[in-house]
């Protein structure tokens, strides 16, 4: 079996997969059940700063459903820890203490000061944690009173706050990062500007899950209100990858270990992200939505998956697909792939032509016989394999996608004809 | 053979007849409807409508179901099939819709259209709303002659095209078929007359119940006092067997027994021990399951040729096999013994097919002892009801009638199980629909 070990900025785990800094890492009880299920590590929830806890609304999450399948997306409106510092502080110890080998890194928030952020860290230090995670992301509550995205958000602040923590502490700093930037690569160079040991990203997505048609409010509704959540989930995927994949080819960041975030809710997930340069992989909704358990599939399935590709560690595939990840100027126009439908698997649905009819360029034509047998077919010369009924056809591997030899060598388009701002 | 004779009712109690006539399965709740409506895959020229008699957009209404549009759905389904809430519940979707779900092809299971129609149409029934409304009056009047599935629904179109209708009925209660002639566990309760009264709730139509045509109403005279006449009468007669003591005491039409499980208290209704059931149709599994539903201990029922030949849909086989009831095949009856009481038992040749496919009795015989027997072998329309009138032409025993369904009288169209055509109630809508739409034209034009 595969070796899962992971080390990412000097923080070690038996496997990469840590639960985020979120409610199911708010406390001993849930974080020991989480090391007895398997889990690598776990980033604590955000700590303030000493004095009263925050206060929490009631209720505070809102999900986004999908043809009967529940939480493809969650939202939620729940501010940092809102128990007192001092039980969280000892607790951490505890844990760590009795789960030596795994990942304890804890969350911090507090507000923009040089003295605020040294003495949490002193505090944080005592307990024997293995690092800590500069939480720059939090989109909602925090950063109305000037902490969570709305330091994420100037990169400026970032570089800043990360060069006091490494001023201050030993402790490999993890700085995570808001999406709810324009450019992710900003807040990227900063944090590495400032000395940080790793990025980890990304957090929640400001949004709105629903609108309540009946109460015409967002969801959750507080005493007839709403805010906008951060989001995650399944749904956010995609946008964890093209973050993380910026930050894993540029020049200036190159190296800087990332921490995935994102939607990640099974070792395939996960996989994906280590591919783009992850070095550990945080999981909150998948864990929120089914438990601890789902470890135990996480562990075993990126094993086996390993073990089919000939991977004995982390490290020999970390990164394989950052070097496949160009931008669109560099792709060779003279690739060219067509549809192919597989007769005997086609069920007759028909969604092949009518979404390439609609919706795209009329190659799929179709006839009827007088048993009522429809037949579908790629007119060739019209299909400009783009997918989409590849993409819409419920039988898997009834339509695949061939590659043409179009004779043509590659062309980009830098060196298209058709571009009047052509090099040569 | 013989036996005792015993026949009686109240074989079962009230709870344990109660709980056997319940639903034969149970509506779908709204989860279940959403997961099921996801798998329909929305399919581009569907196979489902064009397996649909009556047309109606299949993967249109289930989308509206899992888009909460319930209420749309409904009247997607209503639009088409007035009578989609009953059809939800008879047809043999296993021979039509769902038969050719393109799931089958991929997970060997179709969407349960049938059940997510009866969803979307409980929803607006339950709800009362009346979403059909009437054209403008357009000062002509139609006789529908039958207050059956092919009556009502061409009274219905009629209605909504701004037409007046009179609908004639021998029967006190309006429905037809769906009142008096389907299993009583696939039409719960009085799902038929509430049906009936949401078709009448468009308004425009008057029933007019214990009127029998050829019985002091003659066509001519409707044909005189109408601008045009619809005639969906049904099957009016009974196949026989032509066997000696084919009157005898226990032995019914199971088209008459089945109207009584449907209007009578069914604690009163006299069953036997052992019954006989004769017949390969739908109707016979309805009788056969029934009759063991209210406690018969030995229910056979028997078929001259093979399964393959069996009028009843598979699905239909399974529920009698699965309530106990034996199906004999390749069984033809020879002799049916009584004594003065009434009937002891039925005698039976083997049958088998000849070299050219011809069915034919071995010779040898056997006897099944019962104390009740039931004839489901078919049923046909005679012409009584046009006698002392001009009378439309007949073909192979029914109306004659061309696509519109109109009859070789100009002013006359006919639908539903008096013309040729399989024997559904959705058949029988289509039927009064399109017979509506031509009357409509016609009388537009005339």
């Amino acid at each position: 079996m595969a070796d899962l070990s992971c080390n990412i900025a000097g923080v070690t785990s038996p496997n990469p997969f840590w639960l985020a800094s979120a409610p199911p890492t708010d406390k001993q009880f849930n974080v020991e059940r989480a090391f007895e299920a398997g889990w690598g590590g776990v980033v604590w929830k955000t700590l303030g700063e000493e004095g009263p806890p925050v206060v929490n609304v009631c209720s505070r999450y809102g999900a986004l459903d999908y043809n009967g399948q529940r939480m493809i997306g969650l939202n939620n409106i729940e501010l940092i820890t809102d128990r007192p510092l001092d039980i969280n502080l000892r607790e951490i110890k505890a844990v760590k203490k009795a789960w030596p080998d795994r990942a304890m890194v804890v969350s911090l928030m507090v507000p923009c000061t040089e003295e605020a952020w040294k003495k949490i860290l002193h505090q944080v230090e005592d307990t024997g944690c293995d690092g800590v995670e500069l939480n720059f992301g939090c989109p909602h509550g925090m950063s109305e009173r000037g902490m969570g995205a709305a330091v994420g958000q100037v990169p400026e602040y970032i570089q800043e706050v990360t060069e006091w923590c490494k001023k201050h502490s030993d402790l490999p700093v993890f700085v995570k990062l808001t999406p709810n930037i324009s450019n992710i690569l900003y807040p990227a160079r900063a944090a590495k500007n400032g000395g940080a040991d790793a990025v980890s990203l990304i957090n929640t997505i400001n949004s709105i899950v629903s609108i309540d048609l009946d109460d015409m409010a967002p969801t959750p509704i507080v005493g007839g209100k709403g805010v906008h959540g951060g989001y995650c989930g399944p749904a956010v995927r995609p946008i964890a990858l093209s973050m993380v994949s910026e930050i894993a080819r540029d020049e200036e960041i190159q190296g800087l270990p990332i921490s995935g975030i994102g939607g990640i809710g099974t070792w395939r997930d996960a996989a994906e992200f280590i591919a783009l340069g992850c070095g550990s992989v945080q999981v909150c909704t998948a864990a929120m939505r089914f438990g601890f358990k789902i470890i135990d599939d996480m562990v075993d399935g990126l094993g086996n998956w390993m073990d089919d590709k000939a991977y004995s560690t982390i490290e020999d595939f970390r990164g394989k697909a950052v070097p496949n990840v160009t931008d669109w100027q560099y792709l060779d126009l003279n690739y060219k792939t067509i549809a192919s439908i597989d007769q005997d698997a086609c069920i007759e649905c028909g969604l092949c032509h009518i979404t390439c009819e609609d919706a795209s360029h009329q190659a799929v034509s179709r006839t009827k016989d007088e048993n009522g047998k429809r037949t579908y077919t790629v007119i060739d010369d019209e299909c400009v394999g783009c997918n989409l009924c590849y993409l819409v056809c419920p039988v898997p591997d009834c339509i695949t996608m061939v590659e043409v030899d179009t004779g043509k060598p590659y062309m980009n388009w830098g060196d298209h004809p058709n571009n009047p701002m052509r090099s040569g | 053979m013989s036996i005792s004779q015993d026949v009686k009712a109240g074989r079962l109690n009230e709870q344990q007849i109660t709980e056997n006539y319940s639903d034969l399965h149970p509506p779908l709740t709204e989860l279940q409807a959403i997961e099921e409506s996801a798998r329909c895959l929305f399919c581009f020229d569907a196979p489902c409508i064009e397996a649909c008699p009556t047309g109606i957009d299949i993967p249109g209404f289930i989308r509206k179901i899992a888009t909460g549009n319930v209420r749309g759905s409904a009247v997607t389904i209503l639009s088409e099939n007035i009578m989609g809430g009953t059809c939800a519940n008879v047809c043999p979707v296993e021979e039509l819709c769902e038969q050719v779900c393109v799931k089958n092809t991929s997970e060997e299971k179709p969407v349960v259209i049938g059940m997510l129609q009866r969803y979307a149409t409980d929803h607006l029934f339950e709800k009362g709303i009346q979403p059909f409304t009437r054209a403008v009056e357009s000062g002509k009047r139609v006789a529908v002659v039958g207050a059956g599935p092919a009556g009502l629904s061409c009274a219905h179109r009629l209605a909504m095209l701004g037409h007046s209708v009179s609908v004639l009925d021998a029967k006190p209660k309006a429905g037809g078929l769906n009142e008096y002639g389907l299993a009583a566990y696939k039409m719960l309760g009085d799902r038929a007359a509430k049906e009936v009264e949401f078709i009448l709730g468009i308004g425009g139509i008057k029933i007019e119940s214990g009127i029998t045509l050829g019985d002091g109403h003659t066509l001519d005279q409707l044909r005189e006092s109408f601008d045009a006449v619809f005639i969906g009468l049904g099957h009016n007669a009974v196949n026989s067997l032509g066997l000696e003591n084919e009157t005898a005491h226990g032995v019914h039409n199971a088209v008459d027994f089945i109207e009584q499980i449907r209007q009578d208290d069914l604690t009163t209704l006299p069953v036997g021990r052992h019954v006989v059931v004769i017949g390969g149709g739908n109707t016979a599994i309805d009788i056969a399951v029934q009759v063991k539903k209210l406690g018969a201990e030995y229910v056979t029922m028997a078929y001259r040729r093979g399964e393959e030949e069996m009028g009843a849909t598979d699905f239909e086989q399974e529920v009698a096999q699965t309530n106990g009831v034996l199906i004999k095949t390749w069984a033809q009856p020879s002799r049916i013994l009584a004594n003065g009481k009434g009937i002891t038992g039925v005698e039976f040749e083997y049958t088998q097919n000849d070299a050219e496919g011809r069915l034919q009795g071995t010779g040898e015989n056997f006897v099944l002892p019962a104390d009740q027997m039931f004839k489901a072998i078919g049923q046909h329309f005679v012409p009584a009801p046009f006698e002392g009138s001009a009378a439309p032409d007949m073909e192979h025993g029914r109306i004659q009638v061309n696509e519109q369904r109109r009859t070789s009288l100009s002013d006359v169209w006919a639908g539903g199980d008096c013309v040729a055509g399989p024997d559904l109630t959705v058949v029988a809508v289509q039927d009064g629909k399109i017979a509506a739409h031509s009357i409509d034209e016609a009388l537009k034009n005339g």
